[in-house]
């Protein structure tokens, strides 16, 4: 209807649309520089500047089966992720709450702040092949190793957060004496940890996104762009979730904000892998797309009932439930993918004989003899 | 595209601090002279005292032991395709069945089998037959020079066949993703650029595992350790050579300085051109491929995936840079949503 008015002289009808159809097609979603490096090179998944060549069907492998190794992370690794974005989605809100005055909210944060950490930190231990040699983690400090970078941002965050929490217990002291003087210290060493620990949560819920891409798994690596968004998002949406479930609902009104900023970061990291080419499809297959799929319904579920029901504690709590239930199912979702897309050779074959073909294609006729067969 | 990383070939052992380090020692595995008979995997097991990974038949072809595991760390890939070597014919041998070889059919049914061999993830069935058909069938690349169409081989009398054999082993690249992403420092790198894990560190994080772009290094069951091919690191260091080269009758494995062997694998595809096998290519032998160049490159006859290798691999701390600085933007946006969220209360 619109499109009448401001066609231009001379262009044929409909070729607006055709034009706009050519650019949905696009594997990049029709945006004209998204999706490409400053280097020039597309993003990894995607298929440069020409419309996505359907993938060639056919693709040998020896007998069929995987050429790489899935992980042999057990579902500690993403109970852990989501254990780690609540405790860092918690600590955030504890920051805030106590530097506004929102008491209920900061002393219910802190405890479940300390509570996901210590069950993360059990999931971690117990999942190693060999549990006792857990701390051959603090010999070395490896920035190429997000594993390495993210024992040290928890060693950081652990003793900040646990202070915090442990500082909840003052009230508990007599009011006199020496006792009495420590109580009054302590909620400034409280805030101190508090704060500590809330300038690094935000590090403690987006490295574990680098933790995952930074693997040859291809649904996982070719993800990068968009997974500490989607973990940063969902870490937002546990610590909001379980705030709304143990905050009074007057005290409540920064975690439904926070819910609602959680759920926009993550749908919008969603969308953008969603997008990324074949290496997508293991999200919307099988397990891992049921996880996914009730994590989104439960997210919107969530995030409508902590906006609409503010003046209803049951409410608030049911929302707040369904907060944290959608971001612990996102976390096992894009567990089940990465390791679906590893075990399965045409996400690992494909996507390289693309770029093989590519490459082959810019260079033009090979130079290297023993490099390819010669005729 | 992936930009070439170097345009020089680096020297991984300087690179990571040795001083004057001993010439870079590595692999030529020329699969067009493997005879398959798996020396290799015994000598390897042997000497580096490998558990067994028990007596299972795959009934997939004489390969039984399906793939690199923590418990195989040589594996001798088997594959029976309808086409010649190079320009070769079979004459009718009088007397012995006619037909086509293995089917398409039994290489779908074998890659099915998932034998249990003491490691994780192991030795890991097909979820598609199709693939195993393509690799049985020699023909998955028509544009392939030298590929003759499916089942054409077969004339009305003995079929044409081919047997590929292929040694596979952990590739020692040059960049190498299990030793960048390993949080203990239990892999290293070796004085002579090869990569190995040292036992008494590592706890078994599996780190290594999915981020190895090759699927070489595997977990020991019960054990819960990464194990992989030393290039038998207490042998070189004392000028032997590595058991498995040591065993090979074929000298299909070949040890020696990398330098040495890249230019012995240039000639031995040249004079295998000149005769007529024009399939024979280099794999893993270019250091401006995605993992700098392989410590342990291959000569082939078909394309890698056929082998089970990953046509273009690359290193994914390649794109860890980029990967951080996504990382810092969640970080911030976090943040910021957070002072948004208390800030619209003070309002």
């Amino acid at each position: 209807m619109t499109g009448a008015g401001r066609m231009l002289p001379g262009e044929p009808a409909g070729e607006r649309f055709r034009r706009l159809g050519d650019r949905l097609d696009h594997p990049n979603g029709g945006g004209r520089r998204r999706g490409v490096r400053r280097d020039g090179g597309p993003y990894p998944g995607r298929v440069g500047d020409a419309p996505a060549p359907v993938p060639p069907a056919t693709f040998a492998s020896y007998y069929g089966r995987p050429i790489l190794k899935a992980p042999v992370w057990r579902y500690d690794i993403p109970a852990y992720l989501f254990c780690g974005g609540l405790a860092a989605g918690s600590a955030l809100l504890a920051a805030g709450a106590d530097l506004t005055g929102h008491d209920a909210l900061r002393r219910a944060t802190r405890i479940v702040g300390l509570g996901a950490l210590g069950a993360g930190t059990y999931f971690l231990i117990n999942d190693l092949g060999r549990p006792a040699r857990f701390h051959h983690m603090l010999r070395v400090a490896k920035p190429t190793s997000p594993m390495s970078v993210g024992t040290w941002i928890l060693a950081c965050f652990g003793p900040s957060a646990g202070v915090a929490a442990v500082t909840e217990l003052a009230p508990l002291l007599p009011r006199h004496g020496v006792s009495g003087l420590l109580g009054r210290l302590v909620p400034r060493v409280g805030r101190a940890a508090g704060l500590v620990s809330a300038a690094v949560a935000p590090a403690v819920a987006t490295y574990t996104g680098v933790l995952l891409a930074d693997t040859a798994v291809p649904s996982w690596h070719d993800a990068y762009p968009g997974l500490p968004t989607l973990f940063a998002g969902g870490a937002l949406v546990a610590g909001a979730g379980a705030a709304l479930v143990t905050t009074p609902t007057g005290q409540a009104g920064p975690a439904r904000r926070l819910a609602v900023a959680g759920a926009v970061l993550e749908r919008l990291a969603a969308r953008r892998i969603s997008r990324m080419g074949l290496t997508a499809e293991p999200y919307r297959r099988g397990h891992a797309g049921r996880l996914l799929r009730a994590g989104r319904l439960l997210l919107a579920a969530g995030t409508a009932g902590a906006l609409l029901g503010r003046r209803s504690r049951a409410v608030s709590v049911l929302s707040g439930a369904a907060l944290l239930a959608s971001s612990a199912l996102v976390r096992f979702g894009v567990f089940a993918a990465g390791v679906a897309s590893a075990r399965d050779p045409r996400y690992t074959v494909l996507p390289q004989r693309e770029r093989l073909a590519r490459r082959r294609a810019e260079a033009g006729p090979p130079r290297d003899g023993a490099a390819r067969p010669t005729p | 595209m992936v930009e070439p990383h170097t345009a020089v070939p680096v020297d991984p052992a300087a690179r990571a601090g040795y001083l004057a380090p001993p010439p870079r020692m590595g692999f030529f595995t020329d699969t067009s002279l493997c005879i398959g008979c798996k020396a290799c995997e015994v000598a390897c097991k042997e000497w580096n005292l490998v558990p067994g990974s028990g007596l299972d038949l795959l009934g997939m072809s004489y390969d039984n032991t399906g793939a690199l595991t923590a418990n195989s760390w040589r594996h001798v890939a088997f594959v029976e395709q309808p086409r010649p070597v190079g320009w070769q014919t079979t004459a009718p041998l009088a007397g012995l069945p006619t037909g086509p070889p293995a089917a398409p059919t039994t290489a779908g049914v074998g890659g099915a089998v998932a034998p249990e061999q003491g490691t994780l993830p192991g030795v890991v069935p097909a979820s598609d037959a199709a693939p195993a058909a393509r690799m049985a069938d020699g023909a998955a690349f028509p544009g392939t020079p030298g590929t003759p169409p499916s089942g054409s081989g077969d004339r009305g009398r003995r079929a044409e066949l081919r047997w590929l054999m292929m040694s596979d082993v952990c590739k020692h690249c040059t960049e190498a993703a299990c030793l960048d992403v390993c949080p203990t420092g239990a892999l290293f790198r070796t004085e002579f650029g090869t990569v190995v894990v040292q036992e008494d560190i590592c706890n078994g994080c599996g780190y290594c595992i999915p981020a190895c772009p090759y699927g070489v290094i595997d977990q020991r069951r019960g054990d819960g350790r990464a194990w992989k091919c030393t290039l038998c690191y207490d042998r070189i260091r004392v000028g032997r050579t590595p058991a498995c080269a040591q065993a090979c009758p074929t000298e299909s494995i070949q040890y020696g300085e990398l330098d040495d062997l890249r230019r012995r694998a240039r000639a031995r595809v040249e004079r295998l051109h000149a005769d007529g096998v024009t399939e024979a290519r280099l794999y893993g032998h270019d250091p401006n491929d995605g993992v700098g160049g392989d410590g342990a490159f291959f000569l082939l006859l078909d394309e890698p995936e056929v082998y089970g290798l990953p046509p273009d691999p690359v290193v994914t701390t390649r794109d860890l840079p980029r990967m951080w600085r996504r990382a810092a933007v969640a970080a911030l946006a976090m943040a910021v949503a957070t002072v948004t969220a208390f800030l619209g209360r003070a309002r």
